[in-house]
This record gives C-alpha cells, structure tokens and sequence, in this order.
C-alpha cells in the first residue's frame, strides 16, 4: 500500500483494499494451480488484454528501451480474452500436445502494492497493482522451468465484484529458456 | 568422422537416415565448421539498424555476431569477441555507438571510416605507446569480418566462407518463393519489413529437427489438430489458416532448399483465399490490394511458397508471415529467432491486427508452434538413447515418386503435398558439407566422385533436375 492509496481512501479503506486484492490474487493462483481454467477466465473483465513484453539488454542510458512496448512491437504474448479463452479450449481438447498431459504449476504472487487510480467522473474504482509472481512448472519427467515477472495489473470494481480489466508482466529473461508458454504464467 | 562414414549415415537411394545425426556430439562439433562455417545464415534485417552507428547482436550457428550500419550507411557484420582475450566486446542487444570497448583490457574498435581503413579495425589500445612500443599492428588486430554479406530486399545475409557462391546462386529459383515472403501482397520489390521485437527462446533439440519440419513435412499436420479444433483462424472458421489452391512440396535436390508452394501460374489467374472474415476491414484492404495486383501484375507469373533455406532459415509466406533460424546451441538445444514481417506501407490497423495473429500462431506463445516444439524437444530426447540411435529414421514418403518440375528450375515434385522428398533433399545436402565437398562440387560445377543423384520416378532423367 503506498502513501498516496493511503492519504486519499484512509487507512481503514485501504487495509480492506489490500485483503482484498490480495486474496483475489490468491484464488487466482489456486484456481491456476488446480487447472480451473474456465472459472479464471472470469476474473477478467471483458475488455482485458494479457501482454508478455520482450526484455533486452541495454545501456544503463537507454533503459526506457529495455522492454518493447510500443503499439506495434512483437510480444512474446498479447491475448485479449477471447483469445485467452481459445488457449483454454485448446488444453480441453485433449490432443494439444504441449499441455497433454498437462504440467504442473505453482504461481507464488507477492509484493502487492495498490494505488487508486484517480478519476474525475463517476465510473467504477479502479486500481493500479504492481506485484511480483514466479510462476513453476514441472512437465513430464525432467522438465522444468521458473518464470519470474513483474505484474501490473489495472482492476476495476463492479458490484463489489473485482476484475482485472488490464495486465502488463514484465518478465526478466531475453531469451526465453522454457521451451513453450503453453502453460499459463 | 571420417567422410566414408558420414556418407554412410544418410541412405538416399532407400530414404532412411542415422540417428546420431540428430545427436552425436562428434558430427556435431563438425556442422560447425562445415555447415555453420561455410554456408549462408541470415543474420537479421536491416530496419533494425535503420540509423548510422545503430547496432544489434545477433548469431551465426554458434557465434555472437554484431550486425551494425558504420557512419557511411553501410552494414558490417563483425565477430563479437576481443583480439586480445575473446571477451565480447559487445553484451548490448542494440545501440548506438561506432566504437567497440573491451570490458577486459579496454582494446577498442571502431566502424568510423574517418578513422580506420576497415570497419571494426582497432583503434585504441592502452600503452600502445608506452608499453607495446608501437609495435603492436592494429591493422592486423581488427574485429573479425565475415567473409561475405549481403542484403537481400532486406534481410541481411552473411558466410565465413569467401569462396561461397553468391547467395542468389545460393538459392537458385528457390528465391522466387523467399522474394513471395520479402516482396509486398502487392507484388512491389522488397515491400516488407520486420515488426519490432525478435522471439529468442530455447528449446532442447537437436537443430535439424525445425528445418527439416519447415522443409515441408505436410503429413506432421495431424500434430496440429487441437489448434483446429479451438479454431484460432482469423476467417474465424475452418482450418487454423487458409490458402489458394494448387499447393504442393517442391524441392531442390541440388542445393538443399525446399518447401510447400504454389505451382507457378499467371498472376490474373491467382486467387488469394479470403482469412480474415472477424476483420472486416482487414478483409477489404486486402481485396483492394489483390485487386490492384492482378491489374498492375498482369502479364507476369505469380510464384509463392515457403520453406526452408539450407541450413537453418525458414520461412513462412503468407499466415504467419515470419522468418526463423534455427541457431544451434549444442547437439541436443536449439535457440531459435523469430522475425515477423508484414507490408512496411500497410496501415496501423492491418499491421496490429497481424501481428496478433502471428503471436497465436507462431514462437513460444503460438498455439500451433507449441505443438511442434514439443515434437521436436521429445524426438531428440529419445533418440540419445545408445540402443535408438542403432535404429535411422524413415524418410520414405514418396519415395521414387519425385519428378524434375520446369515451373522451377532445378526442383522436384511428387504432385502432391504428402511426401518427405524434401526431408531427403535436406539430409543429401547436409551430408555433401560434411563430408567436406569444395564449392565446385557443391555447386554441382563439377561433379563429386561419392555424388549420388536424388531418386526419381522410373524413366526421369537426373540431368533434367539441374
């Protein structure tokens, strides 16, 4: 929770935000975790888009350039949810080779920091959440590999329903060295 | 390994081939030298160097190379590894800078014609007065050049090898299908351009396995059933991409090359399928486009494929439209690069729409790529084995069904798209490096006494394929 969450909600409201979310980062872990699939899809809101940015190693002056983030820039993955749904679909079928069986995942979410997102009119509460997540996965015999990213997500509140409405993860390999994101980090 | 013995390894007359291709550490310290060290590898695209001094790393088989543009607009592509002790003199994946500093000793090259004759020469080196006494030749202690390079509509190609033929030589007619990939829908020369951001990832298996499959392995298609059943196609129905018809494997028995492709027709008579039925405007501003081309093109004769450029490009024409190399990371990891290409004068919207596309379809995120990744990681790994390695792999698929096809020269065809011909075409090729033939020979100028001509249909004469 950063100062500024804490100055314009108080602090009661904000230590509810933080439960709050951080409990839906939780169940969104478990339900990932438990191969849920089609009941985390609904965490999302309708507009939501997923993007993987790539890293690369630049100078120490040019570090605004050390993810690829303009518009047009190759992602390593940036789904809206329609997509996210397909990839879904596609471990359902039974015959998506890359996931069947399926591997493995324990997704860790740490590091959760709220801010309110400001906003003159009367639309839903928004937020701004930064994270860290390490995402595991073990496939097969001896298969193995670790994500580790920085999230930031955007999340909106609906009849007291929270979504995540928006989600950028920043993750620290330029080269990618776990095969296949079949699964889901 | 002795040429005797690696002639032994691939059996062309009876389509089968050893395993320890795939994973023998010995053959495999050898396609370094003679297949990395001699042929043609594409080394990136000249858009991500667009300004002088700009720079990229990039690979060549093994080696860190730096792909940069000296203050003349003209490109280099020089050996990341200092003179003095071999540290890489640069870890930046990009830049901008026209003098190369070793981290170790601080020996420095630069690509300022001003100030060197070469670009990459050495220009400072610490005590060069004082303590080497100016004996040192700094002429002589350059960055290591490539042989040769060069820029295709583009795409920056380069060999260690200065007694390589030239790359259009190189390709044959098998070009045709790389300028469909590189020339705009409309037809304009050299019309395309990277998207911004490569996909480098590692997968553990052997290289071959990706060329051989983007040679035009059409039967591995079952492999993808699941991505057709979750229906990721653009058109929104059907297949997970569409295409004309006519599409068949041809491939090049005496350069290695091949693919799936169209047969060559007039270009008023090519009919483009229509795959981007939930985008609208992406459907009319590619009707528009094919529209304009049949008029402007008439006349001309429409030639389009894709496939794979021996030894370790492949690439893709149309849905997704990409190049990968495959670079080779040890005999059982692979480190493969993914470029995405689309009309550099296409609008924001069509560029943005395909690039969704292609990251759901292609590199480690792709929904079809996934599939195949894990093919070729699970293959390599059983076949280490010292009992699975006794036993070869099956390339009999069409076997003796192929014929010489004039639409291009020097190719083969069966007729149909089902057939390992090319796989075939692949290994030959792969095993004329090993075994160490000169550039006559590989040419074909003059003729290898171990040459063995690729089988063909009973009553079809080898002398017509070349």
């Amino acid at each position: 929770m950063s100062m500024a969450s804490t100055d314009r909600v108080g602090v009661e409201e904000a230590l509810r935000l933080q439960f709050e979310i951080e409990q839906l980062y939780a169940r969104e872990a478990h339900l990932l975790d438990e191969r849920r699939f089609e009941q985390w899809l609904d965490l999302f809101a309708d507009d939501f888009m997923f993007r993987v940015p790539i890293a690369q190693n630049v100078a120490f002056n040019a570090l605004e350039e050390e993810y690829l983030e303009d518009a047009l820039a190759i992602s390593w993955i940036h789904d809206d949810k329609p997509t996210m749904a397909k990839r879904v679909e596609q471990i359902r079928t039974g015959v998506h080779w890359a996931e069947e069986p399926l591997s493995r995942t324990v997704h860790l979410v740490s590091n959760v920091l709220i801010d309110v997102v400001e906003s003159d009119d009367d639309g839903p509460l928004e937020l701004d959440v930064k994270s860290g997540v390490l995402s595991y996965r073990h496939r097969l015999t001896d298969q193995e590999d670790t994500v580790v990213g920085r999230r930031h997500d955007r999340l909106r509140r609906i009849d007291d329903v929270w979504l995540i409405s928006g989600r950028t993860l920043y993750i620290s390999q330029t080269v990618y060295l776990g095969s296949s994101f079949s699964h889901f980090i | 390994m002795e040429s005797e013995q690696i002639r032994e390894l691939v059996d062309i007359p009876n389509g089968v081939a050893s395993r320890s291709i795939f994973v023998d550490e010995e053959l495999y310290r050898q396609e370094l030298k003679q297949i990395f060290g001699r042929g043609w590898l594409m080394v990136g695209h000249e858009s991500q160097v667009p300004e002088p001094d700009d720079f990229m790393l990039s690979r060549m088989g093994e080696e860190s190379v730096i792909l940069t543009r000296d203050r003349q607009g003209e490109l280099h592509v020089l050996l990341n590894s200092c003179r003095h002790r071999g540290m890489k003199v640069c870890r930046f994946d990009k830049g901008n800078t026209r003098l190369f500093t070793c981290p170790y000793h601080a020996w420095s090259y630069t690509t300022d014609g001003s100030l060197v004759e070469r670009a990459g020469d050495l220009f400072g080196v610490p005590g060069w007065k004082t303590h080497y006494h100016e004996a040192l030749d700094k002429k002589e202690w350059g960055l290591i050049s490539v042989a040769q390079m060069r820029n295709y509509k583009g795409t920056i190609w380069a060999t260690w090898d200065i007694d390589a033929p030239p790359l259009e030589e190189y390709l044959g007619s098998f070009k045709l299908w790389l300028d469909s990939a590189l020339n705009s829908r409309s037809g304009e020369e050299g019309g395309s351009t990277v998207l911004v951001g490569v996909q480098k990832w590692r997968v553990k298996c052997n290289w071959k396995f990706a060329p051989t499959n983007f040679i035009g392995d059409a039967a591995h298609a079952v492999s993808h059933k699941s991505v057709n059943l979750a229906n990721i196609s653009p058109s929104g129905s059907g297949r997970r991409d569409q295409r004309a018809k006519g599409h068949y494997a041809f491939g090049w028995p005496d350069l290695g090359h091949g693919g799936l492709g169209f047969t060559p027709r007039p270009e008023e008579e090519w009919e483009q399928g229509s795959v981007f039925g939930r985008f609208p405007e992406v459907s009319e501003y590619f009707r528009e486009v094919f529209e304009k081309r049949k008029v402007e093109r008439a006349g001309e004769t429409h030639y389009q494929g894709k496939g794979t450029i021996f030894p370790n490009t492949s690439f893709h024409e149309d849905q997704p439209r990409t190049i990968i190399v495959h670079h080779p990371n040890g005999p059982e990891e692979t480190e493969f690069w993914r470029y995405y290409l689309v009309d550099a004068d296409a609008p924001e919207f069509v560029k943005d729409t395909l690039r969704h596309y292609f990251m759901t379809y292609s590199g480690p995120g792709g929904m079809t790529e996934q599939d195949d990744l894990e093919n070729w990681l699970y293959a390599s790994d059983a076949s280490k084995g010292m009992i699975a390695r006794q036993f070869p792999y099956n390339y009999q698929q069409g076997l003796g069904y192929s014929e010489p096809f004039d639409g291009y020269p020097g190719s083969v065809w069966c007729g149909y798209r089902e057939t390992e011909q090319n796989q075939l075409i692949f290994l030959k090729r792969w095993s004329e490096f090993m075994q160490g033939w000169n550039w006559d020979e590989l040419m074909h100028r003059s003729t290898h006494p171990d040459y063995v001509p690729f089988p063909l249909k009973a009553g079809e004469n080898v002398e017509e394929v070349r």
